[in-house]
């Protein structure tokens, strides 16, 4: 796996992109497929402009990548460059910790009927 | 619940989740044994999963799908392939194509589920064995919930870079 070294400043404008839940979602969006910006403007309440500026912010902090083709300008994510694997892994996890909290949810019905 | 342990394997692409949760083991074998309550948690609430058919014995097939926000169905199956009840399961969990058929051209993901008693609660563990990333890649498509969970996941990437 390829660890890169980040400086301070490139922490700080990753942790700014992320901030935000447009581009947050923007990140997912473009993680398992490159989107045209055309694409990503759909799905938000903003006009292209807006997106294309939330992408630029991304592209600053290194997350995703903007490239031309044909007419359109496609954005993928970047995420390969602090591990791929790792992210998915993580993303992974997630979804185990989202199901033990649902199976808890269901256990805990029982109790609840025992109770009444 | 509390989670216990979580280990990943980046070179293998193995995951292994520990948890705990104040029930006996017969109570959580049913979280897994019932495919009305299997289908309760196994799909996000975004995607939620629909059990068409579930037994768990050895060589049974069990067929799901899970529906998105906008309709749109991801088929799924498993494959049975050890049993020991209530403490042992394990199933290869497949991807299906529009009609439920097995799709071939995608290797099914391994999951190794074992439940075992500690002072009266149950550690359940699973162990999934991904044999590529492209397909721990559509696992995470078909079962993550949109936005933020995953952005937090690249946060600790970053930190850990």
């Amino acid at each position: 796996m390829v660890v890169y070294e980040l400086t301070d400043s490139e922490i700080d404008r990753i942790f700014q992109a992320l901030a935000d839940a447009t581009r947050r979602d923007i990140v997912s969006r473009v993680l398992t497929a490159g989107h045209s910006v055309t694409a990503l403007a759909e799905h938000y309440d903003m006009s292209f402009a807006a997106v294309q500026k939330h992408v630029q912010v991304l592209e600053r902090a290194l997350l995703v990548t903007k490239e031309r083709h044909g007419r359109e300008q496609l954005v993928n994510s970047r995420i390969d460059t602090i591990g791929r694997a790792a992210t998915l892994l993580q993303a992974y996890e997630q979804i185990w910790a989202q199901r033990a909290l649902r199976i808890d949810d269901i256990l805990a019905e029982d109790t609840l009927k025992e109770q009444s | 619940m509390t989670v216990i342990s979580v280990e990943k394997d980046t070179d293998a692409l193995t995951l292994t989740f520990a948890a705990e949760f104040a029930a006996d083991v017969n109570r959580v074998w049913q979280v897994w044994e019932d495919p009305r309550q299997l289908e309760r948690w196994w799909g996000p609430p975004t995607w939620p999963a629909t059990f068409t058919r579930h037994e768990l014995s050895v060589g049974s097939r069990s067929s799901y799908y899970m529906t998105g926000p906008d309709g749109t169905k991801a088929h799924g199956w498993w494959l049975v392939t050890a049993v020991d009840a209530p403490t042992l399961l394990e199933f290869d969990d497949g991807f299906a194509d529009e009609n439920g058929e097995p799709d071939d051209s995608i290797e099914a993901v391994t999951m190794t589920v074992t439940l075992e008693s500690i002072d009266g609660e149950t550690r359940m563990t699973t162990l999934t064995r991904f044999a590529s990333i492209e397909q721990l890649e559509k696992m995470v498509e078909m079962g993550m919930e949109e936005g933020m969970t995953l952005a937090m996941g690249q946060i600790d990437e970053v930190l850990a870079a």
